[in-house]
C-alpha cells in the first residue's frame, strides 16, 4: 500500500499564431476564407469604432452607463466566427462585437444602453440570448441548451462567454461540472481581460492559468493569445468541431486586456497604471490583424480608408435612427408587458391604474 | 378511479405528460434510479430512460440554470429541488433569469419550466427540511407560485403547470405526501393556475388557506359546525401568484369575517397580502378585524417544538371564535 503518484494525462497548451507585431507562424495558420477574413476585419473595426462612439455619447449624456469592449474584439469575433446561424450564443455583457456579428443591430445596443428595454427585444430565431449581467450566471443556460441540442439529435453547439472574474463564481463550477458530466456540446469562452473592475487576475485565483480549470471537470482547456484573432479562431474551430462530433465541451481562455473602463462609471486610474495599459496597447488585436491582411493582399490603405468611412457612416445612421426611435419608445405602460405570456389580472389592474393616473395628470 | 396518495398522483401527472409530450424532461438530485427521496418520480426512469430522467450532480443552481437553458431551447423541463430549504442555493437563477428571461428579451425567449419542491413542516425532519417560504416566490415578478392541498388537485395543477408558458414554482406539502388518498381519474384532468376554490360553503365566517394548512382549516370548520353551530366557508387558494382574489372577496362580503391560515412566518407573509386585499375590496363589509393564524417569525423550530409553531386546529379555532365574538 505505497503512496503512489497518480499519472494524470493532462496538459494545457498555449496557442499564438500572429504575434504582437503581426508576424505569422505559417505552420499554424488556420484555413479561413477570404470572405470570412474580410468580415472579421470589418467586424473588429466596427466593434472598435462603435465602442469609441458609445463612449462619446455617454460622456455627452446621450446614453447611460455601458461596458466598453475595446481591446477584446479578437477574443469575441474569432470565437463566434466559427458558429453557424443555428448554433447558440450565450453572452455575458461585454460581447457587443460578437452580438453584432450574430445579428444584433447597433440601434438596439444604443437603445439598451440608454434605458430602453425595446433595445433588448430578441428573436427566438436569433439563437442569441440577451446579455446577462449577474456575473457567471449565464453559463448554465448554455449547458441546458447544449443538453437539449443533443436530446434533439442535432449537431449544433452552444458557445458561452464570461470573464476572468466569473471563474470565481460558484455557477462557473456548476456549469463546467454539469457540462463535463453530461458531455454537452458547449464551448466556454473565457475573456480573461486581466481585471474584474479593480481586482487583478492574480488575485482572482492562484491557478496558473484559467484554462487548466477545465481539466478538473474532465474536458480540455486551452489558453490562447486572445488578441490574436487567428489563434482564437483556430482554437474555437477545433472546439466547435469536437462538440459537433459529440466529443463534449472545451474551455478556451483568451488572454486579452480591457483597454478601457469596466463601465463608464469606473475610473481605472484608481487601481492600475497607465504604463500597463500602454503596454497592452502595443499588443492591439486590430493592428496586427490588419498587417496580416495587408501581407495577404486582402486590404490596402485605400480599402482601409473606405472601410473606416463605411463604418463611421453606419454608426452615424444607427445613432440617428436610435435617437429617432427613442422619441417613439418608452411608453411607461409597456413595463407591464412580457412578464408573463398573458397579463394576469393583478398586473392588468396596475397597468390600468397607471394609465388613469397618467391620463388624469395630462388633463390637469 | 384509483385512490391515490399525493405522491402517486404527482407521479401520474408526470408520467402522463411525459407520454404525451417528448419536450417534458425531468432532472434533479436522485430523481432517476432512486425515484426521488419522496418517490414522486418512482419508476419514471424505467419507462422513459436516462435520456428523459436526469440524475444531476448535487448542485441546485446547476439544476435550475440548466432547466432554464432547456426551456429557452424549447423543452418543458420539470426540475426537482429535493427540499425547498435548499432552493435558495438556486434563488439567483430563479430570480435573475427564470423569472425575467421573457421580460429581458421582450418576449423573444421564455422559460416554461416547473420547479417542484417539497415544503412545510410536520415530518420530524432536520433543519432546512421544514420551511414554508412561499412568500419569496410569490413576491417575485415573472413567477407563478402554486401549492396544492390534496392528491387530485395536485395532479391537475401539476399538469397545468407543465403546460404553462411561464415558470411555475410548485410547492408540494411533505406532510400531505402520504397523509390521505383521494379518487384521481386516470383520464386527463387540469385546473387553471390562478384560480382558487371554495371547498366548503358557509355564511358566518370565511377561512382562507392553502397547502398543508387546508386540513386543519377544514377540521376547524367541522368542529365549528358541530360545537358552535357556525357555518364556516373555506377557500383553498391553490395559486399564490397570480392570486385569485375574486372568491375570497365575494365570500367575505357575504360573511363579514375572515381568518387567514398559513404555516409561513407571519410578517410579510401571504396573509398580509390577502388581508390588504380584503381591506381594499371588502372593508365596508367587515364586521370584525381580519385574523391571521400563521407560523411565528422564527426559524422553523426543530421537531420537538414544531407543533407549537405550526398553526393547528386549536389556534385556528381560538382565532376564529375570537373573530366571531367581535361585533
Amino acid at each position: 500500500m505505497p503512496r503512489t503518484k497518480i499519472d494524470l494525462p493532462y496538459h494545457v497548451d498555449h496557442l499564438s499564431i500572429l504575434d504582437a507585431e503581426g508576424n505569422l507562424d505559417e505552420s499554424l495558420e488556420p484555413q479561413i476564407s477570404d470572405d470570412v477574413l474580410n468580415r472579421l476585419y470589418s467586424g473588429m473595426l466596427l466593434g472598435r469604432r462603435f465602442d469609441e462612439r458609445l463612449l462619446n455619447l455617454q460622456r455627452q449624456g446621450r446614453i447611460g452607463t455601458f461596458p466598453p469592449i475595446s481591446g477584446q474584439e479578437a477574443a469575441q469575433l474569432g470565437a463566434v466566427a466559427t458558429l453557424r446561424d443555428t448554433d447558440w450564443m450565450v453572452p455575458a455583457f461585454r460581447e457587443t462585437a460578437a452580438e453584432i456579428w450574430r445579428g444584433r443591430t447597433l440601434e438596439s445596443v444604443i437603445l439598451s444602453n440608454n434605458g430602453y428595454s425595446e433595445g433588448a427585444q430578441t428573436s427566438e430565431k436569433s439563437h442569441t440570448l440577451p446579455v446577462s449581467i449577474p456575473v457567471g450566471s449565464q453559463m448554465l443556460h448554455a449547458v441546458g441548451i447544449g443538453w437539449s441540442i443533443r436530446y434533439r439529435k442535432k449537431d449544433d453547439v452552444a458557445m458561452t462567454f464570461f470573464g476572468d472574474g466569473a471563474t470565481s463564481e460558484g455557477d462557473f463550477h456548476e456549469a463546467a461540472n454539469f457540462a463535463g458530466v453530461f458531455q454537452v456540446p458547449v464551448i466556454f469562452i473565457c475573456q480573461n481581460n486581466q481585471w474584474a473592475i479593480s481586482l487583478p487576475r492574480s488575485k482572482q485565483t492562484r491557478s496558473q492559468t484559467l484554462a487548466q480549470k477545465a481539466l478538473a471537470y474532465g474536458f480540455p482547456g486551452i489558453q490562447v493569445d486572445g488578441n490574436d484573432v487567428l489563434a482564437v479562431y483556430a482554437a474555437a474551430a477545433e472546439a466547435v468541431e469536437r462538440a459537433r462530433k459529440g466529443e463534449g465541451p472545451t474551455l478556451i481562455e483568451c488572454v486579452t486586456y480591457r483597454i478601457s473602463v469596466h463601465t463608464t462609471a469606473d475610473d481605472p486610474k484608481r487601481y492600475r497604471s497607465e504604463e500597463e495599459v500602454e503596454n497592452w496597447r502595443q499588443r492591439d488585436p486590430l493592428t496586427r490583424f490588419q498587417k496580416y491582411l495587408v501581407d495577404k493582399g486582402l486590404v490596402n490603405d485605400s480599402k482601409i480608408d473606405a472601410l473606416e468611412k463605411e463604418v463611421t457612416e453606419k454608426i452615424q445612421a444607427a445613432v440617428d435612427n436610435a435617437e429617432k426611435q427613442m422619441k417613439q419608445f418608452g411608453d411607461p405602460l409597456d413595463m407591464f408587458d412580457h412578464l408573463y405570456a398573458d397579463i394576469p389580472p393583478h398586473l392588468a389592474e396596475q397597468k390600468e391604474y397607471l394609465s388613469k393616473v397618467l391620463s388624469t395628470g395630462n388633463e390637469e | 378511479m384509483a385512490k391515490l396518495t399525493m405522491v402517486q398522483a404527482l407521479n401520474l401527472a408526470l408520467r402522463q405528460e411525459m407520454e404525451k409530450d417528448d419536450r417534458v424532461v425531468l432532472l434533479g438530485e436522485d430523481v432517476g434510479r432512486d425515484g426521488g427521496v419522496f418517490r414522486v418520480t418512482d419508476g419514471l426512469i424505467d419507462q422513459f430512460g436516462e435520456e428523459r430522467v436526469l440524475d444531476t450532480p448535487l448542485a441546485e443552481a446547476g439544476i435550475v440554470g440548466m432547466s432554464i437553458g432547456m426551456a429557452v431551447y424549447g423543452l418543458r423541463p420539470v426540475c426537482e429541488i429535493q427540499f425547498s430549504g435548499f432552493s435558495y442555493e438556486a434563488f439567483h437563477q430563479i430570480e435573475n433569469h427564470a423569472a425575467r428571461m421573457r421580460w429581458r428579451s421582450q418576449g423573444g425567449f421564455s422559460v416554461p419550466m416547473v420547479l417542484r419542491t417539497p415544503y412545510s413542516a410536520g415530518v420530524r425532519a432536520l433543519e432546512h427540511h421544514s420551511e414554508s417560504r412561499e412568500a419569496y416566490y410569490a413576491h417575485t415578478p415573472g413567477l407563478k407560485m402554486v401549492i396544492p392541498s390534496g392528491p387530485r388537485m395536485a395532479r391537475a395543477l401539476l399538469v397545468s403547470a407543465i403546460r404553462d408558458p411561464d415558470p411555475v414554482i410548485f410547492y408540494e406539502s411533505k406532510a400531505l405526501y402520504r397523509a390521505f388518498r383521494e379518487e384521481v381519474p386516470e383520464e386527463e384532468e387540469t385546473f387553471s393556475i390562478g384560480k382558487s376554490q371554495i371547498v366548503r360553503e358557509g355564511k358566518d365566517v370565511t377561512l382562507i388557506s392553502y397547502g398543508t394548512m387546508m386540513r386543519p382549516a377544514l377540521e376547524a370548520a367541522r368542529i365549528l359546525k358541530e360545537k358552535d353551530g357556525v357555518e364556516a366557508e373555506v377557500i383553498d387558494l391553490l395559486t399564490l401568484s397570480p392570486l385569485d382574489d375574486s372568491l375570497f372577496t365575494e365570500s367575505v362580503r357575504k360573511t363579514g369575517r375572515a381568518v387567514i391560515v398559513h404555516e409561513a412566518p407571519r410578517s410579510y407573509g401571504p396573509g398580509a397580502e390577502i388581508l390588504s386585499k380584503l381591506v381594499d375590496r371588502s372593508f365596508y363589509y367587515l364586521e370584525a378585524p381580519v385574523a391571521r393564524v400563521t407560523g411565528f417569525d422564527v426559524v422553523t423550530p426543530l421537531f420537538s417544538r414544531e407543533n407549537y409553531y405550526i398553526p393547528g386546529v386549536d389556534r385556528i379555532l381560538l382565532e376564529t371564535r375570537r373573530t366571531l365574538k367581535t361585533h
